[in-house]
Formats: structure tokens, C-alpha cells, sequence
């Protein structure tokens, strides 16, 4: 049966369909890390991304294209050369930097807003919990004024770049948002 | 009926891609998910073709692109990334934004294939500004001492084009660099491996072509500072240079030359690495390091003749460019000193039938260069052979060459004349077909034997010539040359034929050439002219029409003797303009910003004219000394051409000496004091008082008067602090009595003037009028010093009244060359002939002075001031005598004529001269002169 179904799957999605992930956030936030944590599955040393990273992963029987952005203030203004086509948008934020949350939470509604990712689904991960006196996944979606979003399909996950949690957990929900979506 | 068919070209083939096509395709192509990595690649190579041809995008759009092509990181293919990067690199200048590819592209170039790695590290030096360049220092420095030497050269390159705006951070790796230098790297067993087997083989394990990269980096790094530079080439040159790539050895060279240009002091302790260098395996480093020693005129002649046994030595090399090389290199150096290219005369002599046509062309100019008399004939016939085949720059130097020969051994201008007029027949264009005149003119002007065969060649020519502009040139010359020629109605049957058949300006010619044929005793003979000219009345061209009624009318009202000198001169002067100065008069006279200057019309009469015989004499001084002319022989680099470039260079340098002489005259006639002696007589070159790196540096210029003699002398205040007032120069000779000197009132630091100081000629016993008198003046530069302000050029203390001091300079010598004005003469045999021989005066002297038979020659030249004739003025290789023939006139006008003849003795050298002049008495005062 499981066999059958995997099949099909593939079918669907694994051929035909490369689903295109962003990964945003200020700088700082982890993203980059985020991205190489799920990719190679370590933690490397990384650099302030001047510009993109854009790594394939496969993730159960999926094929997921993900870009990672850089959140330097100067190079926040091309994440828009990137949304068109995407299933669905990671947002990365530093649970330890309570006074950038709200530049944080501009930064995401102001995204939102853009017509080319009115059908992408939002996971949003409260990054850096490993760390003392990080502010809570409730804590985080508050300042962010998640609850606001009516029209898309939306998550928060606290998650440690560095300790590995939280993200396959994120990730597992994001795609089960995906599929049910595009296959409806 | 007919049909019509077309086949639409599907891709390349020659045909250019549409641009606005190839931007949609590729905006959506690159956009598309999932992208198909081969359609990219394609549509990619299309654009970059675009872009290379130069076409280009607004900024909008090639912003568009690049974030498009941004996209295609997410695709692995290796061959698709490499053209991207090829892409981006492209696009950088026009697209903004760009920085947004700086982490993928470091990304590549740490984790990436080694196949587009070079080219992402090419692309990350176009992407990165001033702000960015600093996150890469790792990075780079990584890649320069990577083994593979693809990636080194690329980081070394790209560091190389960041350096001018971010020489700081470049300068951090100067270490790593260094070590690129002397690192030797080869390539990995896998780098060739998509290559066919059968090429494989082919390609080598290493060019260490990184070390020309590194040492130009490094060079970039440290040329502000001439010890580093001077460490560097120790350390990369000798025996124990670490450099293998001969291009970089040749880099080493070339900064030893600069090094020695700017501090000839290191000449010596740099020439063995040069000397090293000539015998290395690479023939390119040989041919380099022997360029470069024959470029720098201070090495010695032992030096040089080094540098030219490498070259004759490559002449024999199996290489057929590196034969090119050398034979080239040779031919220059022929130009200016034949002598030192005898030596080669043997394998020169084996190359003239060189199947390389190019090579065979400069074997034989060389050869016609360096040989002498009696080759002439064989070298004529020898490349008469092949005149066809070469191309017309070649035929250019081919001519130059004869043409220079004709100078220099006109007894052999026969073979010449018939070579000259052979050629005039072929095809070719303009520059040759110039060039070709221009021979034909000098022979006609230098050597009168050849007149009247030259004259008829020209005439030929003019018949079927499509240059209008060489037309006219010769319709002048046979207007000033034929009448004086046994027959002058030959000519006039060609000159009246262009009436009938050319264009309105060489018809206007014609009709000028045509009228001096006119200014003759023979009757009979103007009166055809004018009937010629009567038709010329009614020909449809203003000018022509114009010109002929002109010369009609002078020549119907020049019966009366006295106005007909007048009207002679108007058609045919007997004086020419100095075209140089009367080109800069007018320049002058136009650009005044002062309006009232256009109310007097331009006054021609203060563009000095010369006799013909004057004239003569200077242009053939330019062109004989085109040879002897020891300026720069070699450099490229100053962009002289290779070829056929020296002829106006030197004659430049002529007219350059005259423009300043014209400066001075200017400038004396401003002054009232002056004014009043009258025209200058004669004025002498410009004579150094001091070292040029004096505190003061002086010059003196000597204009002779008809009564007074005047010192110009031109004053320079080095000193930075101090500032000069009253400066004068106090001259004491025990001929020449001071009239006055007109001081410098005052001179400020690092500024230059100029003073004049007068003295009476005094009379000539016998004839009463002033004498040409040689003297010794004595010279004491005077004057009042006050220390200034270097910034503000103010005293320091306004009440400071200075004082008063003195300065030794050196000695004046006052010649008899300062009264006489160089001139020419076609036969000086026979105008020696013609001075009457109890003007004769002999006269020997021991020059002790100087051991080199050319210098003596050179010194007696410059005492007199005259003319050397018949190519005397060059001294044979190795010659142990030497003739000299000089000739002039005295400011009075008188000719004279000198033959000298030098010996090397056991005491020095001896000169027994013979001078004729129209007045014993100057024959006398010349012969003196000489000592
Ligand atoms: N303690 C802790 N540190 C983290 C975590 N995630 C990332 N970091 C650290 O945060 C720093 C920045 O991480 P990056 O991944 O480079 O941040 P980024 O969001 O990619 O930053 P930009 O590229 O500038 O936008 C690095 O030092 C990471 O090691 C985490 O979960 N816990
Ligand atoms: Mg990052």
C-alpha cells in the first residue's frame, strides 16, 4: 500500500513539479543556517549572505528549490525579484533580539502584501531557542501579529538552527500545507 | 516563369540574433521552473554574443537579465554555470545591482567545479565594489596559491583589475603573490580530461603562466617605490632567477628598462641581467633583452655590439617570426647607425631571397642601409624581382630606402632612377605612389645629373595619375625645374594636356607652370605660351580663369625691363617662406582675442623667406640627419610606426628649432633698444652655461647684427626660496667692447626670463665694415638675492634689501660659424672649382680634442656652422681618414667653400683643411676658425 501510494506520489509532485521555497528575515536570523541544517544536515560557519543562496533538497520524494536571501537592510529591497512562483515563504526570526521584532513584523507584512505571494503559505520559524531569555513561539507570533493573517495557511515553530530542532516538524507541516493546497 | 525560394536560417550560421527576441526568450526561459538547462545555455550564448559585438541594453532591461540569469544558480549543470558566469560578466557594466550574485558566486568558487571556478572568480571581481571587497580576502588569497594554475592566474588577474579602487585591501595579499611568483605549478592529470585522447598529449603540464600574473600584480603593488621595485628585480633576475615563463621574464626586462630610464645610475649594476637574458632558451626573452639594450643610448658601443651579435645570431634561428623579429629590430637601427649593423652584413645577404617576403623586404633595406657603393646595383635587382608581392607598406620602406641611398651615393642613381620609374608604373596606392614622387623629387633637387630623366618619369606619370594632389605638386616642379632644362617645350606639350583633360585645381596649376615657362629669352617660345594661356580666358573654372588673365597680363607688360624684375618674381619667386613659421604667424593672427588686431592686415613680411639655395640646405640637412639622428631609436611604445615613421619625426625637430629661433626674433623685435639694429643676420643654436641641475641654469643665444653682436641669455631661478633682483650678466672678451645690458628686473622663484646684453662688431681694418671677429667671452651671472616665502613667494621681511652676489658660469666662444649661414650647392666639386684659387687657404691642425674620427667631424661642422655635402658628415665603419665637404655663406653673402680631410695618427687625429671662399680674407678667418 505505502508502496502504491509512493508511486503515485511521485507521479504528482516529484517529476513534474519543483516547489520553490523562500526563506526570508532580518539579518542574522539564522536563515542561512537553517538552509545547510536541512540540506547537509550540520551546522556550518557561515557569513552575512550578500546576495542569495539557492540550494535542491530532497525532501520526502519532493524536489524543493530553496532560496535563501540575505536580510542586510541593502539587500532586503531584491527579495521581490524572487517571489514569483513560490509555494511558500519561511520566515526566520531571532527569538533573542526582542528589540528588532517589530522591524521584524513590518518587514513580514509588508511581504505579505505583495500580489505575488498571495497563495503562498507562511511558516514562521522563532528561531534561536537554545539561547536564554529567548521570547516563546506564542511570545513571537504575538509580536508579529500572526493571528491578523486570515486568507493563507500560516505556522510558527519554535526551532535551534544549532540544536536541529523544530525545523523537520515546521518543514513536515509546510508541505502537507503545500500539497493539500495545489492538489485541491 | 520564376520561382522564388528562401530557407530560413535556425540558428547562428553568421546570421546576429535579434535582440529584442533573444531578451524575451530569455527572461522567460530563465524564469521558467523547471528550468531546461540546455535552452538556457543556448539562449545564453546568444546574448553573450550580442554583448560581445558591442551591442547593449538600456539599464531597465539589463537589470532584468541579470536577475533572470540570477535564477539559474538553482540548476547544477556545470556547463550552464560556466556561461553564466561568462554572462554576468558581460552584464556588469550595464546592470545595476549586481552585488546580489557576490555569496553564490563565493560559494563557487569554495565548493565549486574546478571547470567554471576561473571564470567565477573572473566574474566576483567585476561584481564586488569598495564595500564588499573586503569579505573576500580569504578567498582570493586561497586562490592565488591554489596548485591548479588556472585558478591562481584567475584570482591574480582579477586582483590585478581590483587594484586601482582597492589597492588597500589587494595589498593584503601582496605575500601570497609573491609566493605565486616563485611557485612553479603544473596542471592536474584531470584538468584536460574531457579532451580527446589524441590532444591530449599535446597540451603541456604547465606554462607557469601564473608567474606573469603574479609579477604583474606584485608590480602594480610596489611601482610607487623604486627600492622595492629594485629588490624585486634582484631577486628575479641572474642566474638564480626563479622564472620560468618567458613572458614574464620579459615583464622583468621591461621593468629594468624603466628602472634605468628614470636612474640612469643603475645602468651598470642591471645591464648583466640583461646580457643573461640574451642567451635563454626562449627567443622571445632574447629578442627582448636585446631590445632593450640597444634602446638605451648610454650603454656603451661594446654593450650594443653585444646586443647585436644576439640578433644576427637569431637570424640564423629556425623559427621564421623570430627571423622577422630580429631582421626588424635590425632595419631600425640601420636608420640611425648602419655602421653598427655591418657585422650582420653575411647573413642579411642570406636572407634577401627569404620565401617570407617580409623578411626578404627588411633583409634588403638593411643591406641598402649598411652596404656600400658597389652593392647597390645587386640589392636594386634583387628586390626589383619581388616589388610585386609585397604589400604597399612594404614598398614604402623599400623606397625609403632607395631614396636615402640616392643622398648618400648619388653617382649611383641611375639603377636608381630606372628602379624609381618602375615602380611609379605599378599599381598602388596614394602613400606609395607619394613616396615614390617624393624620391623623384629629392633626386631632381640633389643631384642635377638626373634632372632632365627624373623630369620626363614625372610627366609620364602625371599623364595617368589619379592623385590630383600629387598632379599639382609635380605640374610646380616642372614649372620651376623644366624651363631651365635644354628643351623645355617637352614639358609643355604634358603640362598643356592637363588643361584639356583634369579637373578645375589641376587645371589652375597648369596655367602657373605653364606661364614660367614663359620668363624666357626665347620669343618665339612665349609667345605660344601666351596663346596657350589665351585659352585658358574662357575655361568655365573662375580660379583657372583668373590665373591665366594674372599671368597674361605680367607677361605683356614686362617688356620694360625694370618692372619685369618685379613681375618675374611674382610669377616665379626667387624666395620661399618658412611654411612652419608663417603657418604659426597666421595661427597667431587668427586666434587674437583682441579685436583691433584684424584692423592691420597680416603681415606677411615678418615670415622670414629663404634663397633657394638656404632652403636647400636645411631640408637636405633634415633628411641626410634622419640617419645620424641619435633620438630613440627603438621605442614602440612612443608610437612611432615601425615602418617608414623617422622621415617627419626628425623633420619635425627641425622645424621646431626653427619655430624657437622665430620666438627669439619676436621677442627682440619688441624691444626699443634692439629694434633699431635692423634685420638679424644670423642667430646661433642654443649654447648651455650651466649644468641643467644648477641652482640657476643659464643658456645664451648669439644674434648677429649688422653692427652689434647681442647675447641672449636665458635664465632659469631653481631655487624655491629665494627670489632675484637686477640679474645680469657681465660678458668681457677682448674684441667684442659692451654696449649695455638690458637686466632681469626681477625673477621669482622657480621662474625663468631673459636678458640681453650689446656689443658693438668692431670695424674690419681693410674694409672698413664690422669684421667677422672670433672671441672668448668671460661670463659672471650678477645679481641682488632675497629669501621669499616658497608658498606665499612673498619676503619674509619687506625691509630685507638682499644681497648682492655673484656667480661663475662657463665661457662663451664666439666663431666664425656664428657669421655664416649654412647652404647648399648640387655639385661642390664643381663650385669648389669655380672660387678662385688665390682665395685658397691651408691650413693643418692636431685635433687633440677628440680620439673619435665622428667627433672631430661633428665639432668642425658645429665651429662653422656650414653644410656638410655628398653625405660627409657620416664617418665609414672603422675608417681610419675621412673627407669632409662643407658649405656655406658668410652673412655678407660671399660663398665658401671648405674640404677637409682627417687622419688618425699616431698623435691624434690631424685635419688638413682647404677652404675657398670669394674674399681671401674670409678664406683666412674660416681656416683660422677651425682650431
Ligand atoms: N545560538 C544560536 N545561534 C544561531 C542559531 N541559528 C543561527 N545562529 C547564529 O546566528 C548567526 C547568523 O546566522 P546566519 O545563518 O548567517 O544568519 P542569516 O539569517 O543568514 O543572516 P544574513 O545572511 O545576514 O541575512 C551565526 O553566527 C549563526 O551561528 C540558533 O538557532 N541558535
Ligand atoms: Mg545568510
Amino acid at each position: 500500500m505505502g508502496q502504491i501510494f509512493s508511486g503515485m506520489f511521485s507521479k504528482l509532485w516529484g517529476i513534474n513539479k519543483e516547489i520553490r521555497i523562500l526563506i526570508l528575515g532580518l539579518d542574522g536570523a539564522g536563515k542561512t543556517t537553517i538552509l545547510y541544517r536541512l540540506q547537509l544536515g550540520e551546522v556550518i560557519k557561515t557569513k552575512p549572505t550578500i546576495g542569495f543562496n539557492v540550494e535542491t533538497l530532497s525532501y520526502k520524494n519532493l524536489k524543493l528549490n530553496v532560496w535563501d536571501l540575505g536580510g542586510q537592510t541593502s539587500i532586503r529591497p531584491y527579495w521581490r525579484c524572487y517571489y514569483s512562483n513560490t509555494a511558500a515563504v519561511i520566515f526566520v526570526v531571532d527569538s533573542t533580539d526582542k528589540d528588532r521584532v517589530e522591524t521584524a513584523s513590518k518587514e513580514l507584512h509588508l511581504m505579505l502584501r505583495e500580489e505575488e505571494l498571495q497563495e503562498s503559505a507562511l511558516l514562521v520559524f522563532a528561531n534561536k531557542q537554545d539561547q536564554p531569555g529567548a521570547m516563546t513561539a506564542a511570545e513571537v507570533s504575538k509580536s508579529l501579529n500572526l493571528t491578523e493573517l486570515k486568507d493563507r495557511s500560516w505556522s510558527i515553530v519554535a526551532s535551534s538552527a544549532i540544536k536541529g530542532e523544530g525545523l523537520t516538524e515546521g518543514l513536515d507541516w509546510l508541505i502537507d500545507v503545500i500539497k493539500d493546497e495545489q492538489l485541491s | 516563369m520564376s520561382t522564388l525560394t528562401y530557407k530560413k536560417f535556425d540558428e547562428g550560421e553568421g546570421v546576429l540574433p535579434d535582440k529584442m527576441t533573444i531578451y524575451q526568450d530569455c527572461i522567460s526561459a530563465f524564469n521558467a521552473s523547471p528550468v531546461n538547462a540546455k535552452k538556457c545555455r543556448i539562449l545564453l550564448a546568444k546574448l553573450v554574443r550580442l554583448l560581445s559585438i558591442g551591442e547593449t541594453f538600456p539599464a531597465n532591461e539589463a537589470t532584468n537579465l541579470f536577475f533572470s540569469i540570477s535564477k539559474l544558480f538553482q540548476h547544477k549543470s556545470v556547463e550552464l554555470r560556466q556561461i553564466v558566469y561568462l554572462a554576468i560578466k558581460k552584464l556588469c557594466h550595464i546592470s545595476n545591482d549586481v552585488l546580489m550574485v557576490t555569496s553564490s558566486i563565493m560559494k563557487d568558487i569554495q565548493n565549486g567545479d574546478i571547470i567554471y571556478k576561473p571564470n567565477a572568480i573572473r566574474t566576483l571581481a567585476r561584481v564586488l565594489d569598495s564595500s564588499t571587497v573586503h569579505a573576500t580576502e580569504r578567498l582570493f588569497k586561497n586562490c592565488i596559491v591554489d596548485k591548479n594554475p588556472n585558478v591562481s592566474s584567475a584570482a591574480l588577474v582579477s586582483s590585478y583589475h581590483l587594484s586601482p579602487e582597492s589597492k588597500d585591501v589587494v595589498k593584503r595579499w601582496a605575500n601570497e603573490t609573491q609566493e605565486a611568483v616563485y611557485a612553479q605549478k603544473y596542471f592536474p592529470d584531470t584538468q584536460f580530461q574531457n579532451v580527446h585522447q589524441e590532444f591530449y598529449s599535446r597540451f603541456p603540464s604547465s606554462t607557469q603562466f601564473s608567474q606573469y600574473h603574479a609579477l604583474g600584480l606584485l608590480y602594480v603593488l610596489r611601482n610607487h617605490d623604486k627600492m622595492a621595485l629594485v629588490k624585486m628585480v634582484n631577486q628575479l633576475s641572474g642566474s638564480s632567477s626563479p622564472l620560468t615563463n618567458p613572458l614574464a621574464i620579459i615583464q622583468v626586462i621591461r621593468y629594468i628598462s624603466k628602472l634605468i630610464e628614470e636612474d640612469p645610475s643603475l645602468a651598470d649594476h642591471l645591464y648583466p641581467y640583461l646580457l643573461t637574458w640574451t642567451t635563454n632558451k626562449s627567443e622571445m626573452v632574447c629578442l627582448e633583452s636585446a631590445k632593450i639594450i640597444l634602446n638605451y643610448k648610454k650603454f656603451s658601443p661594446e654593450q650594443h655590439t653585444e646586443a647585436i651579435s644576439v640578433l644576427r645570431d637569431l637570424l640564423n634561428a629556425p623559427r621564421v617570426v623570430t627571423i622577422f623579429a630580429a631582421v626588424r629590430m635590425l632595419n631600425k637601427i640601420a636608420m640611425t647607425n648602419p655602421e653598427k649593423v655591418v657585422v650582420c652584413n653575411y647573413e642579411l645577404e642570406s636572407l634577401i631571397n627569404h620565401s617570407n617576403r617580409s623578411i626578404a623586404t627588411y633583409a634588403i633595406t638593411t643591406l641598402l642601409k649598411t652596404g656600400s657603393a658597389d652593392t647597390v646595383d645587386r640589392l636594386i635587382k634583387t628586390i626589383s624581382t619581388f616589388m610585386n608581392d609585397i604589400s604597399d607598406e612594404f614598398k614604402v620602406v623599400v623606397i625609403d630606402a632607395i631614396r636615402n641611398l640616392t643622398l648618400k651615393f648619388p653617382e649611383k642613381y641611375k639603377p636608381m632612377l630606372v628602379f624609381l620609374s618602375d615602380v611609379l608604373r605599378d599599381e598602388g596606392g596614394f602613400k606609395f605612389k607619394n613616396t615614390v614622387v617624393e624620391s623623384l623629387f629629392d633626386m631632381i633637387h640633389y643631384i642635377p645629373e638626373s634632372r632632365d630623366s627624373a623630369l620626363e618619369n614625372l610627366c609620364e606619370f602625371i599623364e595617368d595619375c589619379e592623385y590630383p594632389e600629387l598632379t599639382v605638386r609635380i605640374l610646380h616642379l616642372l614649372g620651376d625645374e623644366g624651363p631651365k632644362t635644354k628643351n623645355p617645350t617637352l614639358y609643355i606639350r604634358h603640362i598643356y594636356n592637363r588643361i584639356a583633360l583634369e579637373n578645375s585645381i589641376v587645371r589652375a596649376s597648369a596655367v602657373v607652370a605653364l606661364s614660367k615657362f614663359a620668363l624666357t629669352e626665347d620669343l618665339s617660345l612665349k609667345k605660344s605660351i601666351e596663346v596657350l594661356l589665351q585659352r585658358s580666358l574662357t575655361d568655365s573654372d573662375d580660379e583657372v580663369r583668373d590665373r591665366a588673365a594674372v599671368s597674361l597680363k605680367l607677361l605683356s607688360s614686362s617688356t620694360d625691363k625694370t618692372s619685369s624684375v618685379i613681375l618675374v618674381d611674382f610669377i616665379k619667386p626667387t624666395k620661399k617662406y618658412s611654411l612652419p613659421i608663417l603657418e604659426q604667424k597666421l595661427t597667431q593672427y587668427i586666434s587674437s582675442s583682441d579685436k583691433a588686431s584684424y584692423e592691420n592686415p597680416f603681415d606677411i613680411s615678418s615670415v622670414p623667406q629663404y634663397t633657394e639655395e638656404e632652403w636647400k640646405a636645411q631640408e637636405y640637412k633634415a633628411k641626410t640627419t634622419v640617419q645620424a639622428s641619435e633620438e630613440e631609436p627603438l621605442s614602440d611604445h612612443k608610437g612611432r610606426s615601425g615602418l617608414a615613421g623617422g622621415a617627419t619625426e626628425t623633420h619635425n625637430e627641425t622645424q621646431q628649432a626653427e619655430l624657437l629661433q622665430q620666438q627669439y626674433i619676436d621677442e627682440i623685435s619688441q624691444i626699443t633698444e634692439l629694434s633699431e639694429y635692423g634685420p638679424i643676420l644670423h642667430s646661433s643654436s642654443v649654447v648651455e652655461l650651466t649644468e641643467r641641475e644648477t641652482e640657476f641654469v643659464v643658456s645664451v643665444v648669439k644674434h648677429i647684427f649688422k653692427e652689434h653682436l647681442v647675447l641672449q641669455f636665458n635664465i632659469e631661478n631653481t631655487l624655491t626660496d629665494s627670489e632675484l633682483m637686477m640679474v645680469s650678466v657681465i660678458s668681457e672678451g677682448e674684441v667684442y667692447q659692451e654696449e649695455f645690458i638690458l637686466p632681469v628686473e626681477k625673477l621669482a622663484p622657480r621662474s625663468k626670463g631673459t636678458l640681453y646684453v650689446s656689443f658693438a662688431r668692431p670695424e674690419d681694418e681693410e674694409t672698413g665694415a664690422p669684421g667677422l671677429f672670433s672671441d672668448t667671452l668671460s661670463n659672471t651671472l650678477s645679481f641682488t638675492s632675497r629669501e621669499v616665502d616658497p608658498t606665499t613667494l612673498l619676503p619674509f621681511d619687506e625691509e630685507d634689501e638682499g644681497y648682492q652676489d655673484e656667480y661663475q658660469i662657463e665661457e662663451l666662444e664666439v666663431t666664425i660659424g656664428d657669421f655664416i649661414v649654412p647652404s647648399f650647392t648640387a655639385d661642390f666639386d664643381k663650385t669648389f672649382a669655380e672660387l678662385p684659387s688665390e682665395n685658397e687657404e691651408v691650413a693643418v691642425f692636431n685635433l687633440s680634442s677628440s680620439s673619435e674620427l665622428q667627433e672631430a667631424v661633428n665639432s668642425v661642422i658645429n665651429v662653422l656652422s656650414m653644410s656638410a655635402l655628398g653625405n660627409t658628415e657620416t664617418v665609414g665603419f672603422s675608417a681610419n681618414n675621412h673627407k669632409l665637404k662643407v658649405y656655406g655663406k658668410s652673412i655678407n653673402g660671399e660663398r665658401i667653400a671648405g674640404l677637409i680631410n682627417f687622419v688618425i695618427s699616431k698623435n691624434g687625429i690631424v685635419a688638413k683643411a682647404t677652404v675657398r671662399s670669394d674674399n681671401k680674407a674670409l678664406s683666412e678667418t674660416v681656416v683660422n676658425g677651425i682650431a
